[in-house]
């Protein structure tokens, strides 16, 4: 329609939270939550290598049945340092902290987090944590497998459990401060006209999130505490030999656990809540039900512990209501992709790498959730759990659901934290090595799984050699698609194409701040006047609105023009 | 059915609405569509219902196994790092092997002795947890004659992958036969070395010397020096003896953790398992693991 | 982000920063509840399951001491709450005389308590490999401090206890895991809002806390006030299990 106008090429900003003040006192003493962000960067990717390192050697070690690779022992810390590093020192950050520390109070409207110094606070007490439990890896690792149960953690355990013990736990408060911070923030610090139901549907499913890290994590810490001074001071309430229940730390460990695996994925679907409303250039089909849905998965999710222990001989009436619930939490899980996929219809969809992401994360957390289903169903269960199909289970939530949102929200907004853009093919060619190499590694799981392969083993017998081999092959191909990035974001960090403001352009408030930002975000305080992701009432983002709200223009047909 | 359904659908939706509304020029935007309060309900209810459906068929199978038939042949099941006792109802044990008649409903008891275990037999579809300080039942009724594999399926340390075995489902007469005694005669080393792997001694007696039991290369004949300082040589009673209460001398350096077989073995098996300890002191003694070595004249 | 005054940088009014502290301790508190609802649901069960070594375990416990320290908390958060109200009316002297008070019950409460644990340790009942349910009844001569008819009556439930329960040794212990687990958590929070205090004292001395900006005030005693509704609770729930003989 408009002949091709020359745009000028944005220039880098002068001023801005990177170069505002230099040296190792300003980062490490910052309060600014772009910078604390960052420091979250560099740590969580820090423990995602060790994490994936440990991935490795699993996947190496199983590609025999008989395990040439490492001892018995060896391999169950692998496993087990594998689960304890992934699951509290990078899914349960990463998201949250880095992006949500990132963006939160840009999209908000508001200067900073509510509390800044807490936010600070929080990113030492992951450090400790994390130094904690890497003192037990040093020490030999911990090989109890990353749930702990009992007894074999508390008494018949040889590994260093009692500093990884320590480490989980000072984390935790990690956890619950970012929480805290994140609801206070969403309700206190909102710019004039941001009210609740034109917030950006990221900042939604952090608030869902927050709730949940808020109410579960003390539980964990207690948990912990308590297995700890077992291990420590023969405290007894979950050893049989002193009276105590195997079982109750079954039920205090899953009550926040489960939770927690909340923790880790709502983030992951607030960020695809903004890929697909920005790549498809339409609102979010049913906002309102999206935002609900994420505040229903918060807390239904903490009535459905007990599914991880229906074969411990609990009681049938207690295993049939929570397989029941487990069934009803899924309902706005579903409802969710059911929305984002409405969105597309009508929509206009550019295939730029952030999209991918979205794409792989709408096909893989569907396997993952439905095959979700198939556990909590208790006719089944029976006959799957604590093989290698749960493995494969959470593994498509995990990879192919949070670190694909992970990843596809940190190429979206990676323009705005440094300035500059990735290189797009070579970014295309990294999500789709990932998508294939994680299908490799985890489809044949779920056969294995059926076929009656029980998880956490070292050796296998014969017949489940085929769908190893091919699950180690996959992992190599999945590697490649985690290096590829790490290298190419760095990269463009310093060499990148320059940004500008709104390289896509996308709705939200932080596409209005300079890329990077300002220190301070807004150089005057904004008064938000639009709804969410409305890309046809935004005249300042040049776009080709049609006139009035009619139906698509469409192309002109072949031989018309 | 229902997942590939869904996971079919929603997969070809993706692909339709990305091909179909691809963007076509560089400032294009979407429609104006933002919400549809039917297909709202209309998705949240009919995957309710559906849900729900799937949950009262599982959940009404899941009852219905719980309640366990009235006649069972009851077998009485220990797991402990890392092995399976397994007990018949006329008293005759086995290790990490189960005999059972074909069509009768057998009902498992089982316990554990340290950490929790699980008893998962994949071919029958069932697994229980075994947990210690509570007793845990599950049962199942085999349909064909066979040999079945199963696993110990919660994670319990070191050799969790190892601790499984093999369910023996024969005809009535066969169980029968096997229940009251033994079935023919073999070579007494080879047979004894067989047993020496069923009955899972190897696990800790590894002939490296680097597990939790001295290695039994080049022991029988020779001397041993034990826990309270005092030496023994190793003859066939010390042996037995060994087998049968292990408490009784601890090789210097070692734990007492061995557990006893008594009522586990015949004596024909222990019979079998001496000659092939025996066949074993030719066998290269490890540098280390063998015990602590004797006091040589002169040297501590 | 710059300070001006009282003002932080990141707010735009004090009104907000006041709603944003006071909220940001709410939310912290409802984390507490559920810190301390973890080892409360492990007491619950572990007393409903072996309800005679509980009641055992409680009735060591001296009833004068612990009544005596809920009326001492008690003390504390009424002398809080003038603090509170003294910050509201700019009675700036006031504040630093109830803030000492509340300190000093606070330190009341720990010497208590540490006389109740000092006593713990004589009587054999610390959880560990010297912990015995019968030290007393058995060796009234090292109970000195038990009062004779009191060690008669413990005598007896012992009897009575051992024969309800084979095992009352170990699920003795249980109930003084959580004994000892329930009151050092909470001193521990005791200790930490004592603190506090101290830095709030520090800053009502210098003459920060006016009329217009007391929120410091009020939300550490929200804090003071949760921590000895804590105390509320462990009272009944340790001391006082089976006392109506």
């Amino acid at each position: 329609m408009s002949t091709h106008e020359t745009v000028p090429e944005p220039k880098f900003p002068e001023k801005h939270y990177l170069n505002a003040e230099y040296g190792i006192r300003s980062w490490l003493l910052t309060t600014d939550h772009k910078r604390i962000a960052m420091l979250y960067l560099a740590a969580v990717t820090f423990f995602f290598f060790i994490g994936g390192f440990f991935a490795m050697m699993i996947r190496l070690h199983l590609m025999t049945p008989n395990g040439y690779l490492l001892t018995p022992d060896q391999y169950n810390r692998m496993f087990t340092m594998h689960g304890v590093t992934m699951v509290f020192f990078f899914l349960i950050p990463s998201i949250p902290a880095i992006l949500g520390n990132f963006l939160i109070p840009i999209m908000v409207g508001a200067k900073d987090l509510a509390f800044p110094k807490i936010n600070l606070l929080s990113w030492y007490i992951y450090i400790i944590g994390g130094l904690f439990t890497m003192w037990s890896m040093i020490n030999g690792g911990l090989d109890t497998g990353w749930t702990f149960y009992t007894p074999l953690s508390t008494v018949y355990s040889n590994s260093a459990v009692a500093p990884a013990v320590i480490g989980v736990f000072i984390t935790g408060f990690s956890s619950i401060l970012t929480g805290l911070n994140f609801l206070v923030t969403v309700h206190t610090m909102r710019a004039p006209g941001m009210t609740w139901f034109r917030l950006p549907l990221f900042v939604w499913a952090h608030y869902a999130t927050s709730l949940v890290m808020v109410l579960g994590t003390p539980v964990i810490a207690i948990t912990l505490a308590l297995a700890g001074m077992e291990r420590l001071f023969g405290l007894g309430f979950f050893n049989p030999a002193m009276g105590g229940d195997p079982i109750l730390f079954q039920h205090l460990f899953w009550f926040y656990s489960h939770p927690a695996v909340y923790i880790m994925i709502l983030p992951a679907m607030g960020v695809i809540s903004e890929l697909i409303p920005t790549f498809a250039r339409k609102q979010l089909f049913g906002y309102h039900f999206v935002a609900a849905a994420s505040l229903a998965i918060a807390v239904i999710g903490f009535l459905v512990w007990t599914h991880h222990m229906f074969l411990t001989g609990q009681s049938t009436y207690a295993a049939v209501a929570f397989s029941f619930l487990t069934f009803v939490v899924a309902i706005p899980s579903a409802i969710k992709v059911f929305n984002w996929t409405a969105t597309l219809f009508g929509g206009s969809i550019s295939f730029d790498t952030p999209m991918l992401y979205a794409f792989g994360f709408l096909g893989l957390f569907l396997i993952g959730g439905l095959t979700g289903l198939f556990l909590g169903c208790l006719g089944i269960d029976m006959n799957i759990h604590d093989t290698y199909f749960v493995v494969a289970h959470f593994h498509y939530i995990m990879v192919g659901g949070a670190v694909m949102g992970y990843l596809g929200g940190l190429h979206f907004w990676w323009p705005k934290i440094t300035g500059r853009m990735y290189p797009e093919w070579l970014a295309r060619i990294a999500a789709f090595t990932l998508f294939i190499g994680f299908n490799f590694t985890f489809f044949p799981q779920f056969l294995l799984g059926v076929m009656g392969m029980p998880r956490r083993y070292h050796m296998y017998p014969p017949e489940f050699q085929i769908y190893n081999v091919m699950s180690t092959a996959g992992a190599s191909i999945l590697a490649v698609g985690y290096l590829l990035p790490m290298i190419y974001l760095t990269w463009a960090a310093f060499y990148g194409k320059v940004a500008g403001e709104n390289p896509w352009p996308a709705t939200g408030l932080e596409w209005k701040t300079q890329s990077p930002p300002l220190t301070e975000n807004f150089e005057v305080t904004p008064v938000v006047t639009w709804e969410a992701y409305d890309f046809r009432n935004r005249p300042d983002l040049g776009l080709d609105v049609p006139g009035g709200s009619g139906p698509r223009i469409v192309a002109p047909a072949h031989g018309d023009d | 059915m229902t997942t590939l359904f869904f996971a079919v659908l929603v997969t070809l939706l993706v692909i339709f609405a990305g091909f179909k509304y691809r963007r076509r020029n560089e400032k294009e935007v979407g429609d104006a569509v933002s919400g549809n309060m039917a297909l709202e309900i209309g998705w949240t209810v009919i995957p309710l219902i559906i849900a729900i459906v799937i949950f009262a068929w599982g959940a009404v199978l899941y009852v219905n196994y719980r309640i366990t038939p009235k006649d069972t042949l009851d077998i009485y099941v220990i797991g402990k790092q890392w092995m399976w006792k397994l007990q018949q109802p006329n008293g005759r044990k086995e290790i990490n092997e189960l005999h059972l008649p074909v069509n009768q409903d057998v009902k498992l008891i089982l316990g554990s002795e340290d950490v929790i275990h699980n008893f998962y037999v994949p071919a029958f579809r069932v697994k229980m947890d075994v947990v210690p300080g509570r007793y845990n039942t599950m049962w199942f009724r085999p349909t064909k004659t066979g040999k079945y594999h199963f696993f110990c399926s919660q994670y319990c340390g070191t050799n969790h992958a190892v601790m499984g075995g093999w369910v023996t489902v024969m005809d009535p007469a066969e169980y029968a036969t096997w229940l009251s005694g033994e079935a023919g005669a073999v070579n007494p080393v080879s047979a004894g070395e067989k047993l020496f792997s069923q009955l899972a001694c190897v696990t800790c007696h590894l002939a490296n010397g680097t597990g939790r039991a001295p290695s039994l290369n080049g022991v029988y004949g020779g001397k041993v020096l034990l826990a309270d300082g005092s030496i023994v040589v190793a003859d066939e009673a010390y042996i037995r003896e060994s087998i049968l209460q292990p408490k009784a001398k601890i090789v210097a350096g070692y734990q007492p953790v061995m557990p006893t077989f008594q009522g586990l073995v015949t004596e024909e098996q222990i019979l079998n398992l001496t000659a092939y300890i025996k066949s074993l002191q030719s066998q290269p003694v490890p540098a280390k693991g063998a015990g602590i070595a004797l006091p040589t004249a002169g040297k501590k | 982000m710059h300070r001006t005054g009282t003002l932080y940088g990141q707010f735009k009014t004090l009104e907000q920063q006041k709603d944003t502290a006071t909220l940001g301790m709410w939310i912290f508190l409802v984390t507490e509840v559920m810190f301390f609802g973890g080892i409360m649901l492990a007491y619950t069960i572990n007393r409903h399951t072996y309800f005679h070594a509980f009641a055992m375990g409680s009735n060591t416990l001296s009833l004068g001491l612990g009544a005596t320290n809920t009326l001492v908390l008690l003390a504390s958060s009424f002398t809080m709450a003038m603090g509170v109200w003294s910050a509201q009316t700019g009675k700036k002297t006031l504040i630093s005389i109830f803030l000492i008070l509340t300190i000093l019950l606070g330190f009341v409460f720990f010497g208590i308590k540490y006389v109740e644990y000092a006593q713990k340790f004589h009587h054999h009942l610390v959880p560990g490999k010297s912990f015995d349910i019968g030290y007393c009844a058995h060796n009234p001569s090292k109970c000195e401090d038990v009062d004779v008819k009191e060690l008669k009556e413990e005598g007896e439930r012992l009897e009575e206890a051992q024969k309800a329960d084979p095992d009352l040794q170990a699920h003795a212990q249980l109930y003084f895991s959580a004994y000892f687990g329930m009151t050092g958590l909470h001193a521990l929070h005791m200790v930490i809002g004592a603190g506090l205090l101290l830095w709030l004292l520090k800053d009502s001395v210098a003459g920060k806390f006016t009329a217009e900006w007391n929120n410091p005030v009020d939300i550490v005693g929200l804090y003071w006030h949760f921590v000895d509704i804590v105390w509320i609770y462990l009272f009944p729930l340790l001391y006082l299990i089976d006392r109506h003989k």
